[in-house]
């Protein structure tokens, strides 16, 4: 049990920097997501708290050493890889116990942890096979279970469900946090699906280019965006963006600033009762909601979610759409929240 | 899907075949047969005539005092050279695999003692090991050391040993590279958390994993050290001294064409051909089941 601690963490190839300043506080049994959309840096921050890259400058703390010259064995970590790296030419009771053997733990200990583990994941009756004889589901849980056995301060884990179909994602998504809330290990998660990310983290830290745009609970996250870039990011379908003001009695907005508005908190009325007008350009119904994509008086696209039992309207007319002003969020040229 | 090429003309698949078929038959069934049948007679003196002797032949080989010897150092030999080259090879393979970057430029700087013939390597490794003029003949007397493979049967074995080995490095680096770098990086990232540290990840992962390229290479360098080193013996020691290096291969030229007893030199290819024949069914077996996990 640890909690982790970033502190101005930059990491460069060459001469090319991929890692920007990252600074962050995780507290002891804590669940944090870093998300952001691929080649962002994710893999690089999570393999430099792991020992597996060089640190180019600042400190990472896990408990009270800083770790920055440490092996990775000597970090107290855990961690499953994106395609499992599994051994192949062992069992998966040998997967399990090749930690504890090197670290000398005496035959029987080795034996009931593995049990242990293999119980909990539903892996009893695969213990003698080899990792090519199991399905990718089975894979990760052996993957989670050579984790899970050695009893690490801390989990680490690259995009593990990635490679795993979509019903099996959402499965193992429920699992991998039962498990953490069980253990009580403090994780560190690395992913690109937003979904994944909001339903997992207890705080997330949302990663663009190699900075840090904001840490958070999802939902502040998701309530309060930092950046346009997060605004956009977390959220599906994305928050709109819209160039123009469409506030009453306000003036138009600096230039290269813009407005944010979720897609559901706009209402569809009738042309002119609303703030503005839309055009609707056509409708995805997907059941419990439906979306409505169109087109403003002032050319920004624009994306309505309405409840799936609406009525919809027909392709080609013209909407009103009320939009409470106070769930107006305004950015800068720069992309940076704004309190107009 | 049909992966089948179907041919409409029955004959064009002879024909097409014929010439791998040809070389065959003349470079290898050919003098095998004749191999075969020579060695169930002895000619005469004078070559004029020759008496059928059954497995006579065979029956003076296995009581001959020396052709026993060149079986043990045979044995040795191939010992020597398949243990120095693979182990060596293997090593320069973990140390170029460690480098990503630069090792495509290794890998080309390191095939090339495979190009060189087992002549040309021979004689390479005489000029720097003549007792008399070789430069590192000349280094080891300076040290004291006297160095002269023509009387020393022991450093004669050590030459050959050096230049056969020296020539079959590039090519088991070669297999080597190519199977350290299958093996998942993420899988001995994997076990560096685990806490293994290189050398018990080298042991109990990276070896395992590369046992297929290993014991293929085993085979392969195994038929090398009996068969292609040949030409490496013959510029270098001829045998000698006293025999001291005359493997069977050398030992079938040596009787054959040297002291013309052919019948015994015929005998002694159909025994090679044996040896081959296992050593081949031992790498077609293997080869079958060629993934070990
Ligand atoms: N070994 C490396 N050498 C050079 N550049 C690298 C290396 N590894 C990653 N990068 C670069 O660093 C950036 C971040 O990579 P990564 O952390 O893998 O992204 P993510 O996991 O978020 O998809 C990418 O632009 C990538 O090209
Ligand atoms: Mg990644």
């Amino acid at each position: 049990m640890a909690e982790i601690k970033l502190e101005a963490i930059r990491k460069s190839y060459g001469r090319t920097e991929v890692i920007h300043g990252i600074d962050a506080e995780i507290s002891d049994g804590e669940f944090i997501v870093i998300v952001g959309p691929s080649g962002c840096g994710k893999s690089t921050l999570l393999r430099m708290v792991a020992g597996l890259e060089t640190i180019t400058s600042g400190d990472i703390r896990i408990g009270d050493r800083v770790v920055n010259k440490l092996e990775p064995r000597e970090r107290d970590i855990a961690m499953v890889f994106q395609n499992y790296a599994l051994y192949p030419h062992m069992s998966v009771f040998d997967n399990m116990a090749y930690g504890l053997k090197i670290a000398n733990v005496p035959k029987p200990e080795i034996a009931s942890r593995v049990a242990e583990a293999a119980r909990m994941l539903e892996l009893e009756p695969y213990l003698d096979r080899k990792p090519r004889q199991l399905s990718g589901g089975q894979r990760q849980r052996v993957a989670m279970g050579r984790a899970i056995v050695r009893k690490p301060a801390v989990f680490l884990f690259d995009e593990p469900l990635s490679n795993l179909d979509a019903k099996l994602r959402v499965q193992m998504r429920l699992e991998i946090k039962a498990l953490q809330r069980k253990l009580g290990v403090t994780a560190l998660y690395v992913t690109h699906d937003q979904v994944e990310a909001m339903t997992l983290a207890d705080r997330m830290i949302v990663m663009n280019a190699g900075v840090a745009e904001q840490v958070g609970a999802p939902l502040d996250v998701y309530a309060n965006p930092a950046t346009l870039f997060v605004a956009g990011f977390i959220g599906s379908p994305p928050m709109n963006v819209l160039s123009h003001e469409i506030r009453q009695g306000r003036g138009p907005l600096d230039p290269g600033a813009v407005i944010g508005i979720r897609p559901e908190h706009i209402d569809l009325v009738a042309p002119g009762a609303g703030l503005i007008d839309l055009d609707v350009a056509f409708c995805e119904p997907l059941g419990a909601e439906t979306l409505v994509h169109g087109v403003t008086a002032a050319g920004d696209k624009l994306v309505v979610r309405i409840d799936g039992e609406t009525s919809l309207p027909a392709d080609g007319t013209r909407v009103g759409l009320a939009i409470d002003p106070a769930r107006i969020l305004a950015f800068d040229a720069a992309g940076r929240r704004s309190e107009t | 899907m049909e992966k089948r090429v179907v041919f409409d003309n029955r004959w064009l698949p002879y024909l097409l075949v014929a010439p791998q078929l040809l070389v065959t038959f003349v470079f290898f069934f050919w003098p095998a047969g004749q191999a075969i049948y020579q060695s169930a007679f002895i000619p005469d003196p004078f070559g004029l005539k020759t008496q059928f002797v059954g497995f006579g032949n065979f029956e003076y080989l296995f009581g001959n005092r020396y052709y026993r010897e060149s079986f043990l150092t045979t044995a040795v030999f191939s010992v020597l050279v398949t243990v120095s080259a693979m182990s060596f090879a293997l090593w320069l393979a973990v140390l170029a695999d460690r480098v990503i970057k630069g090792s495509s430029a290794y890998r080309t700087l390191l095939i090339w003692p495979y190009a060189v013939a087992p002549a040309i390597a021979g004689v390479l490794w005489l000029f720097m090991f003549n007792p008399f003029t070789g430069i590192i003949a000349w280094m080891l007397s300076q040290m004291g050391y006297v160095w002269n493979h023509n009387l020393d049967g022991g450093q004669a074995m050590a030459l050959v040993v050096a230049a056969s080995a020296w020539k079959q490095i590039s090519y088991n680096f070669l297999f080597f590279l190519a199977g350290l770098q299958a093996i998942p990086k993420s899988v001995i990232e994997a076990a560096a958390i685990d806490g293994a540290s290189f050398w018990r990840r080298f042991w109990t992962i990276v070896f395992p994993l590369l046992s297929p390229t290993t014991f293929f290479l085993l085979v392969v360098n195994i038929i090398y050290a009996f068969f292609d080193t040949f030409g490496v013996i013959h510029t270098i020691t001829k045998g000698g001294p006293e025999q001291s290096t005359t493997i069977l291969v050398y030992k079938v030229f040596s009787d054959g064409f040297v002291g013309q007893d052919l019948g015994s030199s015929a005998a002694q290819s159909v025994v090679l051909l044996l040896l081959v024949g296992i050593l081949t069914v031992v790498q077609f077996r293997f080869i079958e089941r060629r993934v070990h996990y």
